[in-house]
């Protein structure tokens, strides 16, 4: 039973996509049940196995094997780590079902969303449940289709389509890296299971500079994943994709899966204090970065979708200043709230007939009041108020920083004044006020299989960060290793600071006002950085790709080719019978010269 | 059992050409090759290295072992399904001709024959002698019926291929002369036995390798080589352009990996020039394919120009994993022979769908297809996962094993860089794969789309076969690496 168990939790939502998308995508009810019973197969399976497994424990099936010199398995393995992923992505994944069946009920390629949904269950349980690096690949590679074919769901609208692409190219970029860190470790380690890398970690430590590099790469692929800078551009594009979507794929999960797979190689970047650092740096600037831009955005996803990358930047700099469990405490928190805000926004787009813009909102505090009550506790969560998920989740990351490094300290808390102004200014503008568009002035709250979810993910967004509910969770050991920081007063203090100002001065901002008060064009505009990219592609690798293009066909095979076979007897030879005009005839000599020849040689 | 395998096509060729039967008498033919393969590939001992189901006639001249002899290892009988299904999938997507419908019909006949009889060969000869008579209808083909600038396509692929086919004739004399006349042979399955015993002198290794290198080189588009494959490729009609890119063209790997790799051991190290060795050369060449082969894909605006240069793209890592010269790059480059064939001619059957569809193949032209053609969709974006290296295709799990295999040269750094130049190169082909994905089924449909039919009835079965098999290779392929492992430890010892 045991060692069923968690094939039973990978395997049920791909037998779910194969049905659906081979066989019962003509009916959409059945999909959708496919998928439901699938999900909910998984997350039994995940409660099943916090409840009742033993501490760790691993079965696997060889993929690939050439005898005991190579073998690749895919090998799964439940410890105290997995346990907290299994919950969240199964947890947040049925909650994102349910929503779905009323979220996407008009939409006619319903039973290819739920199809892909659950290929992308399968793909990010695959990745949690990983026991080694080969294996996770194979699995981050599969989560970047499935957000590929989850953001590019509608197809024929060309920002979708060309967003999808974004998102898997840029990821690929990073997954570049990721490969050539395995390879690099494969090399060093001779071994690519996590436990035996650990068995093996001396081999590594006893090079810096290799570990150094290798650590790097394969943080590369967290870099793509969780969107960081300078791979970042993907994931505000991404939310072209159906809401539902950004709030599982985009916000809780996948985009986590980055800090995940950090923890997991912890051991493998500790040893190595510039990796460290390096990745400290990128995530705290990631996190200040984001949040400045999410300060001038109006598409309501899009703030959200900003918010997403500077708490990943948050968690990423937590496991650069060595506190991977306190990121991973955080990432665990911030996968409630910042569903429960995408999936609040997902009811204000449907109530509003996709209208995105929190400036043709206002006035949704009377008309849409269930979704104003849970948006407001996942606002708080999120910004850090006191005594809600995220504020015990985040002073852990802010109590490590500050012990380690006091610069990452203050992007950290920059970060957070300013994830309380940008988040108070879309509640004000969305929620209060006067209803500035006929949309928002008919909004009307969702149905139950959507105010649930909302509902459940709200009480989920105040509870999630108690010791009484953490700690069964993250096991005794852990939680406490989260906090293992000194107990400062100092660090809350100036946390719950922050927040009241930054609350204060954007509610006073903002109160009443029907356009922006302030304009800031670089920072709405992304500091137009992926203009820039754009420049520098078309710069480097079109330049290159076209003047390749003009080598090969001009100088490879316009010069070199027919210059060389025309110098040569045996296009001499052949030219001469070009003559003869007629092909067939031709080729019937060109065989029959060969044997001839071949035979003469023989002889 | 191998004889009526290769009986099968001539006959029905033989009969077309006589003006006796039609394209549904080709597909019959096709049908009893595949299930004749099946039955092969089922009863094959995978436990046992060496040739099995062999036949030999008596020696063909006095004084030569020389016969015609057939028999299947596990490498060629991998080969010989991959020509089966690409086949059966050919008649099935096939266009249908006005232009002397039973002449085409027979040449696609013919070339299947002939790729069939030099996978199944045992005899260096007919090895060689086969694949001449796949490459004739070849570039018949692609002067009568091709598309676009077919006489000029169908001259530079004749001319390239005749001179590649020269060389590595030359070659191949070359390689017999230098073996001691003791053990001369033309029986493939006694040359390999050959291997590891260093039985030619390193120093006369270089010579033929370079001939061999060349000349298969030539057949397998290695860069520099190459420029005869796009626009053959390109004008080619469609079963050919599946054949070729998709069978006929692993002729020259599946040579090296018999021939080059157990005979020639010692060569690849040996100084060419300066301080540049044989395999520095190869390396160099085999990231021509991929980086720049790949930024010129890039540079394409017509679809088949995209799947045709990315073909030759591909061939890059296959090289990476010969040049490994281990277990795993070998494995990993055999099994990336069949998965690569199997998705360019998906890709190209998909290709050609589209073409009899719109006519021309340029990205601007189309857009938005999967509306009209979902089928045709599905099909084309799981082959462009395919083609990409996405898990859960055989491709993935070939790549990864060449780029493991490559990287397991700890002695050599170049082959590491190499490696991880490969390594973007991945990164390269899903730019222009998804780019080209999207430009023509994504998108607002296009006006002229929106009165297309998709596919329907068998031709479905046809293309879902060679997915099928993808997948199938993808998910688990320990299945198919079982049937390599006893062949390729043979050729590596």
């Amino acid at each position: 039973m045991a060692h069923t168990l968690p094939w039973l939790i990978l395997l049920s939502p791909l037998v779910s996509a194969l049905l659906v998308l081979l066989f019962a995508h003509r009916s959409k009810a059945l999909s959708v049940a496919l998928s439901l019973a699938a999900v909910f197969v998984s997350l039994g399976g995940s409660l099943l196995a916090f409840s009742k497994a033993p501490e760790s424990l691993s079965t696997h099936f060889t993929w690939i094997d050439l005898g005991p010199a190579f073998q690749l398995n895919i090998g799964l393995k439940i410890d105290d780590l997995t346990k907290v992923m299994l919950l969240v992505v199964t947890g947040i994944g049925a909650l994102v079902h349910i929503y779905s069946t009323v979220y996407m009920e008009k939409d006619e390629g319903k039973s290819r969303f739920f199809g892909s949904l659950s290929l992308f269950m399968f793909s990010m349980l695959g990745i949690v449940l990983a026991d080694n690096l080969a294996m996770m690949f194979i699995f981050w590679e599969l989560v970047g289709v499935s957000s590929y074919l989850l953001i590019g769901h509608w197809f024929t609208k060309e920002s979708a389509a060309a967003a999808a692409n974004k998102a898997f190219l840029t990821n690929r970029i990073g997954d570049f890296g990721f490969m050539a860190g395995i390879l690099l470790v494969w090399s060093i380690t001779d071994s690519l299971g996590f436990a035996e890398i650990a068995a093996n970690i001396s081999k590594l430590t006893n090079n810096p500079t290799l570990l150094t590099i290798s650590g790097l790469c394969l943080f590369c692929g967290a870099v793509g994943k969780s969107a960081q800078l300078p791979l970042h551009v993907w994931l505000p594009d991404a939310m072209e994709g159906p809401t539902p979507v950004s709030a599982l794929i985009h916000a809780a999960t996948m985009v986590a899966a980055g800090v995940y797979m950090l923890a997991r190689i912890f051991f493998l970047l500790e040893p190595s204090a510039l990796a460290l650092s390096v990745i400290a740096w990128i995530g705290a600037t990631t996190a200040l970065f984001a949040a400045l831009l999410a300060t001038q955005q109006n598409d309501i996803k899009k703030i959200l979708a900003y918010s997403t990358l500077s708490q990943l930047g948050l968690m990423v700099a937590g496991i650069g200043v060595g506190a991977w469990g306190a990121s991973m405490f955080h990432l665990f928190t911030h996968a409630f709230f910042k569903a429960l805000l995408f999936l609040g926004s997902g009811a204000i787009i449907h109530a509003l007939h996709h209208e995105q813009d929190i400036w043709k909102m206002g006035g949704l505090k009377k008309t849409m009041p269930k979704t104003f009550w849970t948006f407001a506790i996942g606002t708080l969560a999120l910004t850090g108020a006191p005594f809600l998920a995220g504020f015990f989740s985040k002073d852990a990351i802010l109590l490590a920083a500050y012990a380690k490094n006091p610069f990452i300290f203050g992007f950290a808390l920059i970060t957070s004044l300013l994830t309380a102004f940008y988040m108070t200014r879309l509640v004000v503008v969305a929620f209060f006020g006067k209803a500035r568009s006929d949309a928002a002035k008919h909004g009307h709250d969702c149905p139950p299989a959507m105010t649930v979810p909302l509902l459940i993910l709200a009480i989920l967004s105040i509870i999630a960060g108690y010791p009484v509910f953490a700690e069964p969770i993250f096991g005794h050991d852990n939680f406490h290793a989260a906090h293992a920081a000194t107990h400062n007063t100092l660090v809350p203090l100036l946390a719950i600071s922050v927040f009241a100002l930054g609350t204060i001065v954007a509610y006073v901002l903002y109160c009443g006002k029907s356009k922006d008060p302030i304009v800031i064009r670089p920072l709405a505009n992304r500091l137009y950085i992926d203009e820039f990219y754009s420049a520098l592609i078309a710069g480097t690798q079109d330049v290159l790709a076209s003047l390749s293009g003009w080598l090969d066909r001009y100088v490879l095979d316009g010069v070199l080719v027919r210059g060389l076979s025309a110098g040569t007897w045996g296009a001499g030879y052949l030219f001469r019978l070009l003559q003869f005009g007629n092909l067939q005839g031709y080729a019937f000599l060109f065989g029959a010269g060969v044997v001839a020849l071949l035979y003469l040689l023989i002889k | 059992m191998l004889t009526i395998l290769l009986l099968v096509p001539i006959i029905g060729a033989i009969a077309l050409l006589s003006g006796n039967g039609d394209r549904r008498m080709a597909k019959l033919c096709a049908a009893i090759q595949a299930a004749i393969t099946l039955v092969l590939w089922f009863g094959y001992d995978r436990t046992k290295a060496g040739f099995q189901f062999t036949s030999a006639s008596d020696p063909l001249l006095p004084g030569l072992d020389l016969r015609f002899a057939l028999g299947v290892d596990g490498l060629s009988l991998l080969l010989l399904l991959l020509t089966s299904i690409v086949t059966l999938a050919a008649f099935w997507m096939a266009p249908n001709v006005e232009k002397r419908p039973g002449l085409f019909d027979a040449c696609v006949l013919l070339i299947s024959a002939g790729i069939t009889g030099a996978f199944i060969s045992q005899d260096l000869f007919f090895f060689y002698a086969f694949h001449e008579l796949a490459l004739i209808p070849t570039f018949l083909m692609i002067g009568i019926w091709g598309s676009g600038e077919r006489q000029s396509a169908a001259w530079k692929i004749t001319i390239y291929l005749a001179l590649g086919s020269i060389i590595l004739l030359i070659g191949l004399v070359d390689l017999f002369l230098a073996i001691p006349e003791a053990n001369r042979s033309f029986d493939l399955e006694k040359l390999q036995a050959l291997a590891g015993l260093h039985i030619i002198p390193v120093q006369a290794q270089l010579r033929p390798w370079c001939f061999l290198m060349v000349g298969f080189g030539v057949l397998v588009s290695l860069f520099p080589f190459h420029s005869w494959a796009p626009s053959g490729y390109a004008s080619a009609p469609t079963p050919v352009a599946m054949l070729h890119a998709g069978v006929l063209k692993k002729f020259g790997l599946y040579g090296i990996i018999r021939l080059v790799v157990p005979l020639l051991p010692d060569a690849s190290k040996q100084v060419v020039f300066g301080s540049w060795t044989a395999l520095d050369l190869l390396l160099i060449a085999l990231l021509g394919n991929i980086l720049y082969v790949g930024l010129v894909t890039l540079a394409q605006r017509k679809l088949d120009y995209i799947i045709a240069y990315s073909s030759v793209m591909h061939m890059g890592y296959i090289f990476l994993g010969i040049a490994s010269l281990n277990m795993i790059g070998l494995s990993g480059a055999s099994l990336l022979m069949f998965s690569h064939g199997l998705s360019v001619a998906a890709l190209f059957a998909i290709c050609g769908a589209l073409r009899d569809r719109e006519g021309s193949l340029s990205l601007e032209r189309l857009g938005g297809a999967a509306k009209a053609l979902p089928f045709l969709g599905i099909c084309f974006t799981l082959a462009t996962f395919a083609s990409i290296g996405l898990p859960g295709f055989a491709n993935f799990a070939s790549e990864v094993m060449v780029f493991f295999g490559a990287f397991q040269n700890p002695g050599n750094s170049f082959i590491r860089l190499a490696t991880i130049l490969s390594l973007w190169g991945v990164v390269i082909s899903a730019v222009y794969m998804l780019r080209a994905h999207k430009s023509v089924f994504l998108g607002q449909p296009t006006d002229s789309s929106t009165k297309w039919v998709d596919l329907t009835g068998t031709p479905r079965i046809a293309l879902g076969a060679l997915l099928t098999l993808l997948l199938l290779g993808g998910f688990f392929p320990k299945y198919f690496l079982s049937y390599l492992k006893p062949t390729l430890e043979a050729v590596l010892r």
